[in-house]
């Protein structure tokens, strides 16, 4: 029986299952019924952190609290700081990152916003670091529901940002989130929505810990404030330099995605899981392509199914990657749509267009294809969007329509 | 639990081997630039500096260049204490994992604004939760590396850009923040004022601090030359007339005992330390009197407060 199971887990009526399923020789694994937030926080435990500086928000709290209960109990080695704001949590992972730890924290929202300033820091200087993101809405009005503002505010701090679309793949991203950040050195946010993910379980294939321990290895070695040699870091950059780090953190960042591919392989081996920069569904011979990012994908996908067998020809795009953005996967992928259904759950107040819309977009010009566009916000604090919801936008994308149409999506009220 | 210190009673006792190299580009007469380097000179072990965004920070580390003969980080301007919280934890796990073999001593320089203002959040986390660290706040008395402006450090009736003396303000209208009780009331191990002028009073303390296993805390002295309006050879003098005239008392809250460790029984008059600073001169015009008067109360009523508290806390 897994400890994180058998007390408090079981709050929210959980219940815990188990059973150990070999996969060949090399391959075995046990299933536990876990919420995102159990999920993430037992990566956590078996990924070998050094030190977790965390301040609870909902809905990422049970994280925090997971992490807590096994530091109380002597199964989490590394230290856990319970800082006094998120602010102070992104700052001490700044200063455990430098010694050369593996750190790790988690927030959401009002705390993602209130870590914005640090992010740069933890970024540009280049240190490895995972953290999870139970995306959830932005106050005002207070919400604490999901959607994607606060990720989205935070899109350009320079992390590599991932997403999750069930509690086994936050189990897995965060994992992988590690030694990504360890090959590349710049830090990784792995996103899973509130509620959606947060605190729905489901079943999830854990690894054992002796095969993560040997995975995530310790972190490499890079300069440390602990070398014999003292090092100075964060200094001040005049203009005459300050470009020179913007420049290689860039290009670090664009030269990305191989690591990051390489891990998802590598994470491939020991779980029998892939992961790739985009997940397709139904897309070869799509007429209509939904383009999405997080929770919602699964719900889109079963409208998707069901409207193939009925004949029609409808897909759906989700990412697994945001920054870097995965465009040649994309590309590639919708060469042959007709019309894009872009959702975004989140706003870029009079821009051009919405975050996800805007990437889309510029890709495309690039690559020279012309497209009709649908921009769909939906899903703002946490808008329900059912499966019926789904079939709506793709069967008024499927009909005749204006090449670039933008319009709020409430969900159910339609 | 705290180890054994030595007292420093003599300059050959204090190491040669300089922390902090020569050439950084601090003004001439930095009041904190003389206060870090007596504090790097005396700690027994090398120190992880992390540092605070301010003077100290811009003028030591402009790349590629950096006067920091110890491990040193900068992150940004309030979160110094969190991050050192970060440092000193996660060397805990180091250690336990053989990664290291020790933990080394972890000194935080944060400036008055980065402590007294917009830090003390940060900081109050950091003393709650125990880490071991001695945090220094250099207390220049305003923001200096903006251009003046006042703090909550700022004492009262001193000229600052944003606060300014004129026909209906004296300068700063409000008291000095009281920040050693502040951080006292956390229940730290130790915590004392200090001044560069009386550098051995300053050394001892700091090995003091750095004797205890939890945070301690050092509120120094600094005078700046820029932001106090004198010149730059009386930076010093400046900091030893502060306490002379019991403007700035010398004294420690050590395991909940209050002791004066210059004791001052015969102050100089406190026209003394304001005539020689431009932020202060305007209180000796007629028009300011009762300016002057109120600080003077000030000045007074603190020092009998702290006879009081030494009393009250020595016995037991």
């Amino acid at each position: 029986m897994c400890p994180g199971l058998s007390h408090q887990g079981h709050r929210d009526g959980q219940r815990g299952g188990e059973g150990v399923v070999e996969l060949g020789e090399r391959l075995e694994y046990k299933k536990m019924l876990l919420t995102g937030d159990d999920a993430v926080a037992y990566a956590v435990k078996q990924s070998r952190v050094d030190l977790v500086a965390a301040y609870p928000i909902t809905p990422q709290t049970v994280i925090v609290e997971r992490i807590a209960e096994f530091a109380a109990n002597g199964e989490f080695e590394g230290e856990f700081v319970p800082v006094e704001s998120e602010h102070s949590a992104m700052s001490a992972c700044v200063g455990g990152a430098l010694t050369g730890a593996r750190v790790f924290t988690a927030t959401a929202s009002q705390g993602l916003a209130l870590m914005h300033e640090i992010l740069y820091a933890a970024a540009s200087m280049r240190l490895p670091m995972a953290m999870a993101v139970a995306n959830r809405a932005l106050n005002a009005p207070l919400n604490i529901h999901n959607d994607h503002s606060d990720i989205m505010g935070s899109r350009d701090s320079g992390w590599i940002i991932l997403f999750s679309e069930s509690p086994e793949e936050a189990y897995d991203r965060v994992i992988q989130a590690f030694k990504i950040s360890e090959s590349v050195d710049l830090p990784v946010a792995v996103n899973l929505d509130a509620f959606t993910l947060t605190h729905s379980a489901e079943i999830v294939r854990m690894l054992p810990d002796e095969v993560i321990a040997r995975f995530v290895g310790r972190p490499p070695r890079r300069p440390t404030l602990l070398d014999e040699r003292s090092k100075s870091f964060g200094l001040m950059a005049l203009p005459d330099t300050y470009q020179y780090f913007k420049d290689d953190h860039y290009r670090s960042m664009e030269e990305s995605p191989p690591s990051i591919r390489r891990v998802e392989e590598e994470y491939k081996g020991i779980s029998g899981r892939s992961y790739e920069p985009i997940k397709k569904y139904a897309l070869e011979d799509a007429d209509v392509v939904m383009i999405m990012l997080g929770s919602y994908a699964g719900t889109a996908r079963m409208a998707a199914r069901r409207m193939r067998s009925e004949g029609h020809k409808v897909g759906v795009l989700s990412l697994g990657w945001y920054r870097p953005f995965p465009k040649r996967e994309i590309l590639d992928a919708v060469e042959d749509a007709d019309t894009l259904v872009v959702m975004d759950r989140a706003l870029s107040y009079g821009a051009p267009a919405n975050p996800l819309m805007t990437d889309i977009i510029t890709m495309l010009y690039e690559a020279g294809m012309r497209k009709r566009i649908i921009n769909v916000a939906y899903g703002l604090g946490g808008g329900e969007f059912t499966e019926d919801d789904a079939r709506t936008l793709l069967e008024y994308a499927l009909k005749e329509g204006p090449r670039r149409e933008f319009f709020f999506y409430y969900g159910g009220r339609e | 639990m705290m180890e054994e210190f030595k007292p420093v009673r003599s300059i050959f006792e204090i190491p040669r081997k300089e922390r902090l190299a020569p050439g950084h580009r601090a003004c001439a007469g930095c009041g904190p630039m003389i206060a870090i380097r007596q504090i790097l000179l005396v700690s027994p072990e090398e120190p992880i500096v992390v540092n605070a965004t301010g003077c100290v920070e811009v003028a030591t580390s402009v790349y590629p260049q950096t006067a920091w003969i110890v491990p040193w980080a900068h992150v940004a301007f309030e979160n110094s204490a969190a991050v050192a919280s970060g440092v000193e934890a996660a060397m805990k796990s180091l250690k336990r994992r053989g990664g290291i073999d020790k933990e080394r001593p972890v000194i935080v320089f944060a400036g008055d604004g980065g402590t007294f203002d917009i830090g003390l959040q940060a900081l109050s986390g950091a003393l709650e939760r125990g880490h071991k660290m001695l945090y220094v706040c250099y207390d220049n008395e305003a923001y200096m590396n903006t251009g003046i402006q006042r703090s909550s450090a700022t004492p009262y009736g001193a000229w600052t850009t944003t606060s300014p003396f004129g026909k209906v303000w004296p300068g700063k209208r409000e008291r000095k923040k009281d920040i050693i009780s502040i951080v006292a009331s956390h229940g730290v191990p130790y915590t004392a004022t200090a001044s560069i002028y009386h550098w051995k009073d300053l050394m001892t303390k700091v090995r003091k601090a750095l004797s205890y296993d939890g945070p301690t805390f050092l509120h120094v002295y600094a005078p700046c030359n820029r932001g106090w309006r004198f010149d730059p050879s009386l930076t010093v003098e400046v900091a030893r007339r502060a306490v002379e005239t019991r403007f700035f008392p010398l004294y420690e809250v050590e395991e909940g005992k209050y002791r004066i460790t210059v004791p001052v029984p015969k102050p100089r008059p406190l026209e003394d330390f304001l005539s020689i600073q431009g932020r202060f001169r305007h209180l000796l015009r007629p028009e300011y009197r009762e300016a002057l008067e109120t600080l003077k109360k000030m000045v007074d009523d603190r020092w009998t407060w702290l006879e009081r508290m030494a009393t009250a806390t020595s016995k037991s």
